[in-house]
């Protein structure tokens, strides 16, 4: 918003200048990120859309901590980012569950952390099963639950650690269609019931416009900041992804990944 | 009714032993007949020479064992995520791992002498490599987002070794301790029979030695039934630690 009267004063987190080179354990590095600056105003939900392999899980991660930064800077209120942390939660696309607890133990796994007293602790993760309509499943493993239902945990398990930053990396991409659409809707109101910021990865033009604020769409690789669209619609509206206001915005987010999803295509196809 | 149908091989082979050497096929000398061979079973386990060598066998197994799985699995986890351990001990690992270690019977006897020592530095050292290996092996299967998400979620990354890398290391651990356990089984045997004032190993060469081939054959029987107990048991201890896979 008032981005200008203080610096990055209106932002939350600031990319800043950052490249980052994958070095695939055999063959040559390559470059995923270039020169990318981005800044990520507090609660709000920004959707980083691209071709796949243009680095956006890339610019997730390095947000998150996982990945050492070597050129740039990340902030986050002011502050750079050091490892990871509970203020950033991750749910990624194949749910990282631990398979070897249950629904309820997932869940738990990050309050433990927290030092939270037991009844506490327990409280809040039954809180947060309930909050995703698992209740019931408490004691199931992950291997006994859908794909939805994993992510249901996944999201849950998040969440429950209240983390400033909601980083998603393509959460919904392993569901199939019906279940990505209900999980949209089931974000969104989690979402509008408690604003928290969300980075949401995805490659699906119809999901970016549907559920970010704004979208930031990324080039084929190296990876850089293309454009960021604004999406001003009114996500509390049911009917909102027939409306024509709805499809032009796909539309226009459209017509500027596709140059990039042809050429990441090429990039593929020859040697 | 299932169960005896399962076993009926074994039945048809018990029969076919008794009659065997009931009927003069083979000599008696070289196969007691079976029920002959319970009889002295019987007057063993009376005589307390069963269990008293039964115990010390046992403990050797079980105690070198132990120490077995809880080096081997840490150095396991050690060698899959701390690269200059790897580089340190991979090649000692890989030089170690096919050699029969029944080769160490006579060294692990100069070291430690006749008594429970030796021969539990013998199950160690033999069965330790297959567990290094399993929990080697599965510690670097360990999935990078699970690592990710315990880091997020606060773990230390000491207290995600324990939390991620050590659970994701067990379903190949526990193959590696099963062959261990078979190991064990065989390492402590052959020391035994060569090397020992007692156990169930000295007690089969002493029976042998001394012409008492009913009371031997027994004893074989014992060490076999062991073994496949001790293995039936670990498989049903495998299957309650690995319930949440499907």
């Amino acid at each position: 918003m008032q981005e200008h009267d203080a610096g990055s004063g209106g932002s939350q987190i600031v990319v800043q200048g950052v490249n980052h080179l994958y070095r695939p354990p055999k063959g040559r590095p390559v470059l995923a990120l270039e020169d990318v600056s981005i800044e990520v105003r507090p609660r709000e939900f920004l959707a980083l859309l691209g071709p796949s392999g243009c680095g956006k899980s890339t610019l997730l991660y390095l947000i998150g901590g996982f990945l050492p930064i070597e050129t740039g800077s990340i902030l986050l209120d002011r502050a750079p980012i050091g490892g990871p942390g509970p203020d950033r939660g991750i749910v990624f696309q194949h749910f990282a569950l631990f398979p070897w607890k249950t629904v309820r133990a997932n869940v738990l796994y990050g309050l433990e952390k927290m030092r939270l007293p037991r009844k506490e602790r327990e409280q809040r993760a039954q809180g947060f099963i309930d909050l995703v309509g698992l209740t019931g499943f408490e004691d199931s493993y992950p291997s006994q639950l859908s794909g939805g239902m994993k992510q249901r945990t996944a999201i849950a398990r998040t969440l429950a650690i209240d983390p400033k930053i909601l980083l998603m990396d393509e959460p919904f991409g392993a569901l199939d269609a019906q279940t990505r659409h209900l999980m949209q809707i089931e974000l969104l109101g989690i979402w509008r019931r408690s604003p928290k910021t969300v980075i949401f990865v995805t490659h699906d033009v119809q999901e970016a416009v549907y559920l970010a604020d704004r979208v930031a769409v990324m080039t084929a690789r190296p990876g850089r900041i293309k454009t960021i669209v604004e999406v001003a619609l009114d996500k509390g509206d049911p009917g909102i992804a027939k409306s024509k206001a709805f499809i032009d915005a796909v539309d226009a987010v459209w017509g500027l990944v596709r140059d990039e999803a042809i050429k990441a295509q090429g990039a593929r196809v020859s040697p | 009714m299932s169960v005896l149908l399962r076993y009926l091989p074994l039945i048809l082979l018990a029969a076919c032993w008794e009659l065997a050497a009931r009927l003069g096929l083979v000599s008696q000398l070289a196969l007691p007949p079976l029920s002959q061979v319970t009889l002295a079973w019987i007057e063993m386990l009376r005589s307390g020479e069963l269990l008293a060598n039964g115990a010390a066998s046992l403990w050797r197994a079980g105690a070198g064992l132990a120490l077995a799985i809880a080096v081997g699995a840490a150095l396991g986890i050690a060698m899959a995520w701390w690269r200059p351990v790897n580089a340190a001990l991979g090649p000692l690992v890989e030089m170690f791992y096919p050699m029969p270690k029944s080769a160490l019977i006579p060294v692990t006897v100069l070291w430690l002498g006749f008594g429970d020592g030796s021969k539990i530095l013998l199950i160690f050292l033999g069965c330790m490599l297959p567990v290094t290996l399993g929990a080697f092996n599965g510690a670097r299967g360990s999935d990078q987002a699970l690592v990710w998400s315990a880091r997020g979620m606060g773990a230390s990354r000491l207290v995600m070794l324990w939390d991620v890398v050590v659970p994701s290391a067990l379903p190949e651990m526990l193959n590696g301790i099963r062959t261990a356990l078979a190991l064990a089984f065989i390492l402590l045997v052959s020391a035994e029979l060569i090397v020992a004032r007692e156990g169930l190993g000295y007690l089969i060469g002493y029976l042998g030695a001394n012409g008492t081939y009913d009371a031997m054959f027994a004893v074989v029987l014992t060490v076999a039934f062991l073994g496949f107990a001790a293995d039936r048991a670990y498989q049903a201890l495998v299957h309650r630690l690995l319930v949440w896979r499907e």
